[in-house]
């Protein structure tokens, strides 16, 4: 599949705005990290609401035909991307509505409050649930339908989410940068698994693509001399070598160096700069993760161009 | 109803017609324009409904050449439409027919992405997605004679490859065809339960052609006066 850019920062910087919101209001509503100070949380919430609006705008880029973008609101009942669409829209004033509760009640925790806290981890961890079942409910990409995708998207959605703020609340907070050193590790073991899982060939094959099951099939010529819609927008290739590497940088960026500076700085001997420096080079990370995500993907229709398997 | 198409394996001689009377009648069709990119540039591209791809089933001496025409095969369980967050692709009660409403259609591809068979392609300088509609604008013309009341590529086929008919209907010319030769669908494995069915090609075995060999004299000087004005 051919990596748009825009989508990689939509699908990026709006699951790490979610991640960050919904972490934000579980350490507000549970103290389990001690008592936030209440103009940090709206720092930090502004933060997430700065991510998700850039997210959600940049996903407009891609669209051919924007000026019916509103339309992708209605078709909810069936199609994951106007579930999307929706969450997404409705998500937005409800961690507008917490953080005015936020800072009416100065951190105090009213019933109302505990209402909106709740209602931002749900909607959260729910729009980035839909963004992953974007890809995942697709049949004819076997890289990308299985439960695996989902769970990828919001464990690095939250992994994100916890090391901004780590960043931002500081280094000294033990629970915090051991939850968040504990999150960056279940995430890298997800992505192995599907790392792992896509590894293996099945599903169809030019064989089924065909119809001619007990032969093999080759394709003779594709019937076009230059390239179509189809070839640039399924027919992107790396070569394995150049991907494996790229996989092996992904783990460093987005995991390696996230889990040793939290565990030094559990340890205590580690600067500020240094974790701020690691929460770059973990978006990094998971922008190339993304990147990857499209450009491992191989789209059935590939079959019709040639490909013996997807 | 349940409109669609039958290919004929056997007898598609691979010549692109049915692509060409597809563009031809369609690009002033409903959905048209098919637009055509840098159409006398060095590497012509556009969009077009229906594409060819041609197959070396078999191995040697085994082996036949498959010209295989691909369309919307206008599914029963059409996920492109499903898909679709703004309700521009729908997929007609009455006869099955997948469309596109090109006011509706934001070019999001996500469409594209759900269509295994490589049938909907964006058009880049209108923004919307583009697919085969059956020639619904041909087929229910009162205007047209009935016998020209069939899609585009049906007609124009030179080889009677392709047959359009109601698939609901037992007795239809199609339903036959599938039922006596055996047509299959592709990719049945992702249940999406194409309209449109593929007849196998017939079994064949290679030609011996050993017996065909002349060595009379005659034959020797045919040979040599061929060669004279071939080279």
């Amino acid at each position: 599949m051919h990596p748009a850019f825009s989508v990689i920062i939509f699908t990026v910087a709006a699951g790490a705005g979610y991640g960050l919101a919904a972490l934000l209001a579980i350490a507000h509503l549970t103290s389990v990290f001690g008592t936030l100070p209440v103009t940090e949380c709206l720092w930090l919430g502004g933060l997430a609401l700065v991510l998700i609006s850039v997210g959600l705008v940049s996903s407009s880029f891609h669209l051919a035909n924007p000026k019916n973008a509103w339309r992708a609101f209605s078709r909810f009942r069936t199609s994951w991307l106007s579930r999307e669409a929706v969450l997404a829209v409705i998500t937005y004033p409800v961690i507008l509505a917490y953080l005015l509760s936020l800072w009416t009640w100065q951190g105090e925790k009213t019933g109302l409050v505990i209402l909106l806290g709740s209602l931002v981890v749900l909607c959260s961890l729910a729009t980035i649930f839909t963004t992953g079942m974007i890809y995942a409910c697709l049949k004819t990409i076997r890289q990308w339908h299985t439960a695996l995708t989902p769970a990828n998207y919001i464990a690095l959605g939250v992994m994100l989410g916890g090391l901004l703020l780590t960043a931002v609340q500081g280094i000294e907070n033990v629970m915090l940068a051991g939850t968040a050193l504990v999150v960056v590790l279940l995430a890298a073991i997800l992505k192995a698994i599907y790392f792992f899982w896509i590894g293996r060939p099945s599903g169809s094959s030019i064989n089924t693509a065909t119809g001619f099951n007990r032969a093999t099939v080759r394709l003779l010529d594709v019937g076009h001399s230059a390239g179509t819609f189809l070839t640039d927008e399924f027919g992107y290739h790396v070569a394995s070598l150049r991907l494996w590497w790229l996989r092996v940088l992904m783990f460093v960026l987005s995991f390696i160096l996230p889990a040793l500076v939290l565990s030094l700085a559990l340890i205590g001997q580690v600067s500020a700069f240094a974790v701020y420096t690691v929460v770059v080079l973990a978006f990094v990370g998971v922008v190339l993760e993304r990147w990857l995500f499209f450009a491992e993907a191989r789209h059935v229709v590939g079959l019709y161009h040639g490909a013996q398997r997807t | 109803m349940k409109l669609g198409l039958v290919i004929d394996l056997d007898v598609c001689v691979g010549c692109h017609a049915c692509a060409v009377a597809c563009k031809q009648w369609n690009t002033s069709g409903t959905l048209g324009a098919l637009t055509d990119y840098a159409p006398y540039g060095r590497n012509p591209s556009g969009v077009w409904f229906n594409r060819i791809r041609h197959y070396e089933v078999g191995d040697f001496p085994h082996n036949k050449t498959v010209n295989m025409p691909l369309s919307c095969m206008h599914c029963e369980d059409a996920e492109c439409v499903n898909v679709c967050p703004t309700g521009a692709s729908y997929k007609r009660k009455e006869d099955g027919i997948v469309l596109i409403d090109q006011d509706k259609c934001m070019g999001c591809n996500y469409c594209a992405w759900a269509c295994p068979y490589g049938a909907r392609e964006l058009d880049r300088a209108e923004g919307t997605m583009k697919k085969c509609t059956l020639c619904i604008d041909r087929i229910y013309d009162q205007y047209l004679p009935p016998e020209e009341r069939q899609p585009a590529c049906v007609l124009t086929c030179p080889a009677h490859a392709r047959h359009f008919g109601d698939f609901d209907n037992p007795l239809s010319k199609v339903s036959q065809l599938v039922r006596e030769r055996g047509g299959t669908t592709l990719m049945p494995e992702l249940g999406y339960q194409p309209t449109n069915h593929y007849l196998p090609p017939r079994p064949t075995r290679p030609i011996d052609t050993s017996a065909e060999k002349q060595t009379s004299l005659m034959h020797k000087v045919k040979e040599w006066v061929n060669k004279l004005i071939t080279t």
